[in-house]
């Protein structure tokens, strides 16, 4: 394999969004957290609700910085590593990008300010409302992002001349077929994200000896949040996964390993793909169920990996990122229900008592919600290859004509820099937690006042 | 006029103003980052202070710009952000340090605030030398002979020594006692510089560049355009004439120093603007080459409508709410 430009591209993209979207995931899920923290502090005026206000919103400016300053490298790179991207798609990917950044990325930007430093300066309702649209904001951003990704996966709506896409319906391009599936797909995947994270930390501090009241409201929150998510996640996950088939069977193939075209499919628990000899190494197979779950029917037909010479993802990282997803979802909705368990007698209680192993599962998926993310980003964009528009327009089409030693340097940079900040942040989130400020009781509105000249 | 042959120029307007509107926005929060080490402890919670609710909305106005070369002159985009790869980088870099040390330093534990302040200024410095090199890069049309090297190079420390003066005016509007009175000071220091930088960048600009020097020395433009290099001075002399008297500075005339400041870069924009007119990447493509598809300008044009003035409103209360003398900025 050489280290070509297309290859390093490549990598670096991958690197910039795998780290990029670890963020946004917790924004988009804990912005809404924190709406409701603020609400029940407004409705109740409990000192526990807003010592979680406090906490998790310091969280939530943590991971958005982090977002925000990532989402600013991934626009420039759009441009500096997929300049031919821009060029045939620019016509609809254009006015997608354009609206996310006029319609949420201001939003969020504008009044995550007066969230963060805003009390005492406005009043509660105007906070609430920064709150909420920040909230918004972060969800709205999702909105157009996944309206393109999807795009690229499903294109509709499209006309091409003379190579260049251009665009004849949008409502066709925005709400194209697999958009509603992804959209909601990946918002329970952020709600999960921040409940685990929130369930995660907020348990640690209880095992460490460190909780605040507020930590008790977040924890229960947080896993009544979680074991709502998660079903649904299952369920949409499997409409999406019949969509998907509909549109783009090669990807199905690879995440199922499916080499022949078959009826009556069997599902594959493990194995290990092998692509030169199309075969799947220590495969253990149900019988029929890989049909039953992809087609609802015991006999329904899988296309195989063979139907699609040079048109399909590499099988193995397709394959393997798809069960990580589904393990660790299987896994979540194990521990919520635990959760539920447990908490559903002392759902009224200030404090809660609750077991040390179930404590520790709940600390120890505090980032469960990254590691399933990751991998469904995985099966769904390394599931596209080798294409960038479906079908359309071929990746290794549109890289970028800059020497190869640039992309290696840049590259290079970009992974010390991630690294050292996501080391950073985990301990900063770790520190956080094992030494929470107590605030003050909120100072009434004005005491503050239009303070200084 | 067409409407197709007013997209392209409304966007264009659009981008121009959104990049000035990053300059200043930004540029006093990276000036005040370059200014950074020269405080003691205290007085650097404050600096930050002064601009921690503002940074992340401007900065916003970066990825708008961006975002509009990109979705309105496709084929420039790839262009410039291929030539101006590694400085695009190198910004990117800047600013993700200096993004995430305004947070990190104040919860990470103690002892790691001093790396974290250092990131900060570390950042603001790569951010605003690589933009500095960009421009100038751009200007030459991405010459990258002898010649267009040391103009970039040039320019990669006059934005720097810009900004510089931004971030000292902010101050002196923001701050009081003696880190108003220390920013007074780095005003003072930094003035002389910037202007014959700029000064300098101003007279090379045309002789790099042949296209720009027919623009301003023609006969009939050579007085049309005279106002611009006289105000720029006024404005320069402004400034010194207010960073000399502090008791100035005491009867609240401080803001001078920011908002002459703020007049040098519009000019400087405007004189740029005309330079590089009708050329989106100069001597290569004009605006309405590298143009996206009408129909998709017209979806824009709707949304840039609607939206920018709604953004521009809820900048204006957002700077209200925040008005006056920074406080220390906590959570509670």
């Amino acid at each position: 394999m050489d280290l070509d430009t297309l290859l390093l591209s490549r990598i670096q993209f991958a690197t910039n969004i795998s780290f990029h979207i670890l963020f946004p995931t917790i924004t988009i899920g804990l912005g809404w957290f924190l709406v409701f923290f603020r609400v029940r502090y407004l409705q109740t005026r409990e000192h526990a609700w807003e010592e979680a206000y406090y906490f998790w919103t310091k969280v939530f400016a943590l991971s958005f910085a982090l977002g925000v300053v990532s989402g600013i490298t991934m626009s420039f790179q759009f441009g500096t590593n997929w300049p031919g991207f821009m060029e045939k798609t620019g016509n609809i990917s254009g006015p997608l990008l354009g609206y996310e950044v006029l319609t949420a990325f201001f939003l969020e930007a504008g009044f995550l300010g007066i969230m963060l430093f805003g009390r005492g300066r406005v009043s509660e309702r105007v906070h609430l409302i920064a709150t909420l649209l920040v909230a918004s904001g972060t969800t709205l951003s999702a909105f157009w992002i996944l309206s393109l990704n999807s795009w690229l996966q499903t294109p509709a709506g499209y006309e091409i001349v003379n190579g260049e896409f251009f665009a004849a319906d949008w409502f066709a391009i925005v709400f194209n077929p697999s958009f509603p599936y992804r959209l909601a797909h990946k918002l329970l995947a952020a709600t999960l994200t921040a409940s685990f994270l929130v369930a995660g930390l907020s348990a640690w501090q209880l095992l460490k000896g460190c909780a605040t009241d507020g930590t008790h409201k977040a924890l229960r929150a947080a896993v009544f949040a979680a074991a709502i998510a998660i079903p649904l996640q299952f369920f949409v996950g499997d409409l999406h996964g019949l969509n998907t088939l509909k549109h783009q069977p090669a990807k199905i193939a690879a995440m199922e390993a499916v080499w022949e075209t078959e009826k009556g499919a069997a599902l594959t628990l493990f194995g290990i793909p092998d692509e030169k000899t199309g075969t799947t190494h220590y495969a253990v197979k149900v019988p029929k169920l890989g049909s039953l779950i992809l087609t609802h029917e015991w006999d329904g037909e899988l296309q195989g990996i063979a139907e699609f010479p040079n048109a399909h993802p590499p099988v193995a990282p397709v394959f393997f990122a798809f069960r990580v997803m589904v393990g660790v979802a299987s896994l979540m909705l194990l521990v919520a229900l635990w959760g539920v368990w447990k908490l559903w007698p002392q759902r009224r209680n200030a404090q809660l008592a609750l077991p040390r192993p179930l404590l520790w599962a709940l600390a120890g998926m505090t980032f469960s919600g990254w590691l399933a993310t990751l991998a469904g980003w995985y099966v769904t964009e390394i599931g596209r290859q080798p294409f960038m528009v479906y079908g359309l327009l071929r990746t290794a089409d549109l890289a970028t004509t800059v020497a190869p030693p640039y992309v290696a340097l840049t590259l290079a940079a970009y992974l010390m820099v991630y690294g050292l900040l996501l080391v950073t942040y985990v301990g900063v989130l770790k520190y956080m937690a094992e030494h929470p400020v107590h605030p003050a009781p909120e100072a009434p509105h004005g005491e503050l006042g239009k303070a200084g000249v | 006029m067409s409407w197709s042959e007013f997209l392209p120029l409304f966007f264009m307007a659009v981008m121009g103003l959104t990049l000035l509107a990053y300059v200043v926005l930004d540029g006093y929060d990276l000036g005040v980052g370059l200014l950074l080490p020269l405080g003691t402890d205290e007085q650097k919670d404050t600096m930050i202070a002064s601009i921690g609710p503002f940074w992340d909305a401007n900065e916003t106005w970066l990825v708008l710009g961006v975002g509009v070369l990109l979705i309105a002159f496709p084929k420039a985009h790839g262009l410039v952000l291929q030539a101006l790869y590694l400085p695009a980088a190198l910004m990117l870099i800047g600013l993700i340090l200096r993004g995430v040390a305004f947070d990190f330093r104040a919860k990470a534990p103690a002892p790691y605030k001093p790396f974290w302040n250092r990131a900060f200024f570390t950042g603001s410095l790569m951010a605003s030398a690589a933009q500095g090199w960009m421009l100038g890069s751009y200007i030459t049309g991405f010459d990258h002979g002898g010649l267009g090297w040391l103009f970039s190079m040039g320019i990669a420390i006059t934005l720097p020594a810009s900004y510089l003066l931004l971030g000292a005016g902010w101050l002196i509007m923001k701050a009081e006692g003696d880190l108003q009175q220390r920013a007074v000071r780095w005003a003072r220091r930094g003035l002389w510089p910037m202007g014959v930088a700029l000064l300098a960048i101003s007279a090379a600009t045309p002789l790099v560049n042949a296209s720009v020097f027919d623009k301003w020395f023609g006969m009939p433009q050579l007085f049309a355009l005279l106002p611009v290099p006289l105000v720029c001075a006024a404005a320069f002399f402004a400034v010194r004439w207010v960073v000399m008297r502090p008791a100035l500075i005491g009867a609240g005339y401080g803001w001078l120093v920011f908002g002459n400041t703020v007049l040098i870069f519009v000019l400087a924009f405007f004189g740029l603007a005309y330079s590089i007119f009708p050329h989106i990447v100069i001597g290569k493509l004009t605006l309405w080459e590298a143009a996206a598809a009408t129909h998709s300008l017209t979806v824009n044009f709707i949304g840039v409508a609607i939206t920018l003035p709604v953004i521009i409103g809820y900048t204006v209360f957002m700077y209200r709410v925040f008005w006056g003398k920074a406080h220390p900025l906590t959570y509670n």
